[in-house]
Formats: structure tokens, sequence, C-alpha cells
């Protein structure tokens, strides 16, 4: 008897700690309430704001962000700085895919959502059909590295036609051997090594070397995660492979980088400045965040996030492995912003190759 | 006579040096089976401390996520962690007891209670991602929860109710029959047999199955970001409606990410992790002696 009514305690212990949390849990009638009233105060703090403080008023609330892996850090770099000076504002970050990020993204269910690659069709029939409008803003390049093992030292550059007859379905099971590339090559095994078919990262790579998205041999080993295919490549003296350039930069010791021909004759390294001025090509792509439209009116904080998003995004891009866009491009962006301009820029095509960010966004807001 | 008495004696002999020879083959079979499996834990174990014990700092428990490996901490994850074991612990002990005894004390044996029983037993080896598709469909999108802790938590006792159903039943089955015979002669009713008696007799052994369930629950992650838990947040967690992340997801996204000392500190996360389940684990131990009765 004793013994179970020690038990009792245990939970009664348990519901007390439960019923201390409960009143914390009370933000939703608040959001309900806040939704409803957000008409009528806004007006009066925008008044109250111009007399009493010309800066921005209090700024607080939920920013919701959820997609692309490879975006993420670069939106949690931001999350982190910007939380530090406006504490009111969470900004959680989720990581479920460019395209996971997309089905959440388009079902409202998320503010902003991270992309890899920009918006696909059928993700634009998906928002159209739950009445999601979106402004797409470019935040950063990401070069794909294609790598081989430091001990290979036939290889320093390849071209993106020679690439694509690694690469391409119709290779599958044939092209096996290094000197099936060039003859100059040895006669070795040659084995493949990329990023997993469910990534943007695949995607563009096909896109940019196969010419189709999507489509590729099948006998490479894939993974979702770049650090198994460093240590893949890196254990491999025939491998070749491709992964983000932030995964090259902290492993330069164990891989070693091909420069690539993009069939006018010059080897081109991926780097800050080749993969910024485009001059790597057709390897380095646009990283996007796509901003709900509808939002932007219910909550003032996503325009401040923005804004501090596009301003110190060189800075902390940079941190996170990445390469910043230029400020024209970061002035672009922000101006499509504040001109609340929806819709892709791509038009829903997928993953574009080598088109210029800085001239369709000029072409836009001309 | 003697002759075939010695005979068979001597059949005897060798017949029984070979049973000897194999049983002892097979205790050597044994010890390397056991032996093989110390062996895996231990590399892992050495492998994780190694990299994370120059990582594990107190900074681990008091920071947020950062993109400084030497400025990041677990602060949101372990709280998540925590109060998620708390809520499924909460949800899933009360309910999966009170079911393990109906359906062990009470429920009629008829067609019925039998193929509850045997979807019960089915459902324990139900892959977790499956209950995570549930999860989002019927908590976090029906039920409405969003992606909240409680929706996390709701998800994780369907998850672990399974095991501790069937664990429950199997302590209070072997519960002697002598006990409850003994305490309805007394003039016990059936519940005040069951409350007073079987039930603190298998106490013990339904605690174990509670260890095994909650050790499971605090590992999972496909599950909990189906129904939507976030890799970064830094804020507290401001009650169970709120968003939330968890350990294994936080460990999950260091071990991903591009710089070599974020695997080192995700290998700190996971000693962490390791110690919230023993020292969870140590609780229902501490519980379990205490309520342990002799007769």
């Amino acid at each position: 008897m004793l013994k179970a009514r020690s038990l009792l305690f245990v939970t009664l212990a348990f519901s007390l700690i439960i019923a201390a949390c409960a009143p914390a849990a009370a933000p939703t009638p608040e959001k309900v309430v806040e939704t409803v009233t957000v008409v009528e105060t806004q007006v009066v703090e925008k008044v109250v704001e111009t007399i009493i403080t010309p800066t921005p008023g209090p700024v607080e609330g939920t920013i919701l962000v959820d997609g692309s892996s490879t975006v993420a850090p670069i939106t949690m770099a931001v999350a982190e700085e910007f939380q530090k000076e406006y504490p009111e504002v969470r900004v959680p970050v989720g990581i479920s895919g460019t395209g996971g990020g997309f089905k959440k993204f388009c079902n409202g269910e998320t503010d902003i959502s991270d992309a890899s690659r920009p918006i696909k069709e059928s993700e634009v029939e998906l928002c159209k059909q739950n009445g999601i409008e979106y402004i797409e803003l470019p935040v950063a390049f990401d070069g794909l590295a294609v790598m081989v093992n430091p001990s290979n030292e036939f290889v320093s550059c390849l071209t993106v036609e020679e690439l694509k007859k690694i690469w391409e379905p119709a290779a599958e099971g044939v092209i096996t051997n290094w000197n099936q590339i060039r003859p100059e090559f040895p006669n070795q095994p040659l084995s493949l090594y990329g990023a997993g078919v469910d990534s943007g990262t695949y995607d563009y790579f096909t896109q940019a070397i196969v010419g189709k998205e999507g489509e590729s041999r099948g006998d490479f080993l894939p993974s979702e995660d770049d650090n198994v295919l460093v240590q893949g490549i890196a254990g491999d003296p025939n491998a070749l492979g491709f992964f983000g350039l932030a995964y090259y930069e902290e492993n330069k010791d164990k891989l070693k980088l091909v420069a690539i021909d993009n069939g006018d004759g010059n080897c081109v390294l991926p780097d800050i400045e080749t993969v910024a001025n485009g001059t790597y090509q057709p390897l380095s792509r646009p990283l996007f965040i796509y901003v709900n439209r509808a939002r932007v009116d219910q909550k003032d904080e996503i325009s401040t996030f923005i804004a501090f998003y596009l301003q110190k995004a060189d800075e902390l891009v940079l941190d996170v492995g990445y390469i910043p866009l230029t400020p024209e491009i970061y002035q672009l962006a922000q101006q499509r912003y504040d001109k609340r301009i929806t819709g892709s820029i791509f038009e829903g095509v997928g993953s574009t190759v080598g088109v210029s960010l800085q001239d369709l966004l000029a072409k836009e807001s001309q | 006579m003697s002759a075939i008495s010695s005979l068979r004696d001597l059949t005897y002999e060798r017949q029984l040096t070979i049973r000897q020879r194999k049983g002892r083959v097979l205790e050597v079979i044994a010890f390397f089976s056991i032996l093989l499996g110390i062996a895996i834990l231990l590399t892992l174990l050495i492998d994780v401390f190694l990299d994370g014990l120059p990582w594990l700092h107190p900074r681990l428990f008091t920071e947020f996520p950062s993109r400084f490996p030497e400025k990041a901490g677990l602060r949101s994850a372990l709280q998540g962690s925590i109060w998620l074991m708390v809520f499924t612990a909460l949800m899933a002990i009360p309910i999966g007891v009170g079911a393990g005894i109906y359906l062990e004390e009470f429920a009629p044996k008829n067609r019925l209670t039998e193929f509850i029983e045997i979807n019960i037993a089915n459902l324990a080896g139900v892959p977790s991602i499956i209950y995570g598709l549930l999860g989002l469909g019927l908590f976090v999108r029906g039920l409405g929860l969003g992606r909240s802790l409680l929706a996390g938590a709701l998800t994780m006792t369907l998850l672990v109710l399974p095991i501790i159903i069937v664990t429950t039943r199997e302590a209070i089955r072997a519960v002697p029959r002598s006990i409850r015979l003994a305490a309805l002669a007394l003039g016990a009713n059936e519940w005040e047999t069951a409350r007073d008696h079987v039930l603190a007799y298998s106490m013990p052994a339904i605690l174990t199955g509670v260890i095994l369930a909650m050790s499971r629950a605090i590992g999972e992650t496909a599950p909990l970001i189906t129904i939507g838990a976030l890799t970064y947040i830094a804020f507290d967690l401001r009650g169970p409606l709120d968003i939330f992340t968890v350990l294994p997801i936080q460990i999950f996204n260091w071990v991903s990410l591009p710089q070599k000392d974020f695997q080192n500190l995700a290998a700190a996360g996971i000693i962490v992790l390791l110690a919230l389940l023993l020292s969870m684990n140590a609780i229902a131990i501490w519980l379990r002696n205490r309520l342990f009765i002799r007769w």
C-alpha cells in the first residue's frame, strides 16, 4: 500500500509539472486574437510609431523557414545573427529538402522556403492551387566541384563533353575505365561518386552535364551525406565524384579538384572569384529563398528579416562556405522584394544552367 | 553379463566425453557471440568518446546552435528531448499499462480481443516512419496541433504503446496464480486484486518494458522529422504547443556539415544523448528497486 502511495506521488509530481507549463501553452488563442485585431492595431501602431519612434517599431513574432539542406546553413547563420539583434523574433529553420520544403511552403505551412534550385513547374502548380504567391530571392552561389583522389596525377582538367560521356545514362556499364574517357589516360578502372538522387545538387549536375534534369547512369555510389562522398573519394585512387564546393574547402588535403573546360579550351577551377563572376560554368548555381507574399503583409518581422538577410549575406555566406552574390545582385534582390514582385524569374523551368542572375533581375526591374 | 555391462559402460563413457566436448564448443561459441556484441559496443563508445570528450563542455547545455562550432550548444535540442520524453511517458505509461491490465485481467477471451492482441503484437514491428506519417495526418493536420511538441509526444506515444502493452502483459502473466487466488479468497474484489497485488508484483518487469520503450523513443528521428520537427532552433521552448527540435536531429545536422569540428561536436552530442538515456534508465531502475516486493 505504501509503495502504491509513493507511486501516486510521482504521478502527482508529473501532473504538477504539466500544470506548470500549461499557461505557457497559450500562444494559440493569442495568435487568433492577433490576426483579428491586426488590421485595427496596425493603423494605430503606425501612427504611434511615427510620432514616438522614427526607428522601426518593436519587431516580434516567429518566422518559419524550411527547405533545402544546402541553403540551410546560410539561413541558420542569418537567423543566428538576426536573433541577436532582434531577440523578440524567433526564426526556426527546418531541413526537409528543396522539394519537401516547397510542399510545405505551397501548403501555407511555412513563411520562407530555402531552395537550391528554382521552383519547378509542378511546384508552381501546387502553389497556385492553394493560392500561395511567392517572392523569389537569390541569396548566394554554390559551386559544384568535380573531384578525384589526390594520388590521381593524370587528370587536371575535364571538358563538359567528357563529363557527359561519363555520366549520361548510356554510359552505364559501358564507360568503366579511365582510358575510355581519354585515350592517354591509364588503363585503370573508374569508380564514380555523386550526390544522392533526391538532392537539388543531383538535379543541377545532371541538368548541367547530361542536359536532362534527373537523368544519369545508375551505377555510381550516391550519398545524401557529402561527408560520406569525401571519405569515399579520399580512399579510392580510381574515384571521380562531384559535390558542393564547401565540402572541398574543408577537405583540401584529402581531395584533388578538377578544372572544368566549358568547351572553349579554358580550364577553370572553382573558387570564390570564378564562381561569383560566372566563369566557372556550367557548374556554378544560384541558391534561393522563397517568401510567402501574403505573410509579408501579415508579419512585419519578415520584411525586417529579409532586409537583414540581403544586407549581411555577403559576409555570412562566406562563413558557412558558400560564395556571395555581387553587391549589385543583392541590391536588385532587395528592390525586387520592395516592389513585391511575385513569381519566378525562371518561370518554373527548374534548374537553369548558365543564366546570369544579374541580367534576369535587371531586365525585370526596368 | 559383466562383459555386456562393461561394454555398455565403455560406450556410455565415450558418448559422455563427446557430449561434454559438444557442450564446451557451444560454450565457446556463445562466449564469442557475447564478445562480439561487447566489442562492437566498445568500439563505438571509444570512437565517440575520443572524438567527443574534448568538446564536452558546459557550453553544450547553455548555448543554442551556432555556425561556429566553438560557440554551438544543445540547449534547445536538450529541452526538446527532455520534454518530449516527459510528455510521452505521461501519456504512454498509463495508457499502455492500463491496456495491458485490461487485456490480461479483465477482457473476455473472444474473437475481438484476439484480433486486438494480434494487432498490438504486429504494431510493435511497424517501422517508425509509418507512425510519423500517421502523426502528421492525425495530430499535426487533423487535430490542428501543428508542428508542436505535443504532436511529437503523441506520435511517440503511439510508437511505444505496443511495446509497453506487450511487456505489461508478459509481466502480469508471470504473477503466480496463488497470489490472485489468495487475494480473492480474503475478500478483495477483482480490481483490488489487480491493483494491490498483481500490479504491485509485476511492477519491476513492467518498468523494464517502460525503459525499453523510452529508450527507443529518445533515439527516434524519422517520425519527428516527418511531423515537422525543426533543425535549427535558437530559443527556449515555451510550452507543449511550441515548435521544437530534439537531440538526434541536432546531432544528425552537425554530422552532415562540412567542418570537421562539427563532427566532433556531434560526438559530444552523442555522449550527452547517452547520458540522458542512462539517467532516464537509472530513474526507472531506482523506481524498480523501490517497488520490488519480496513474497
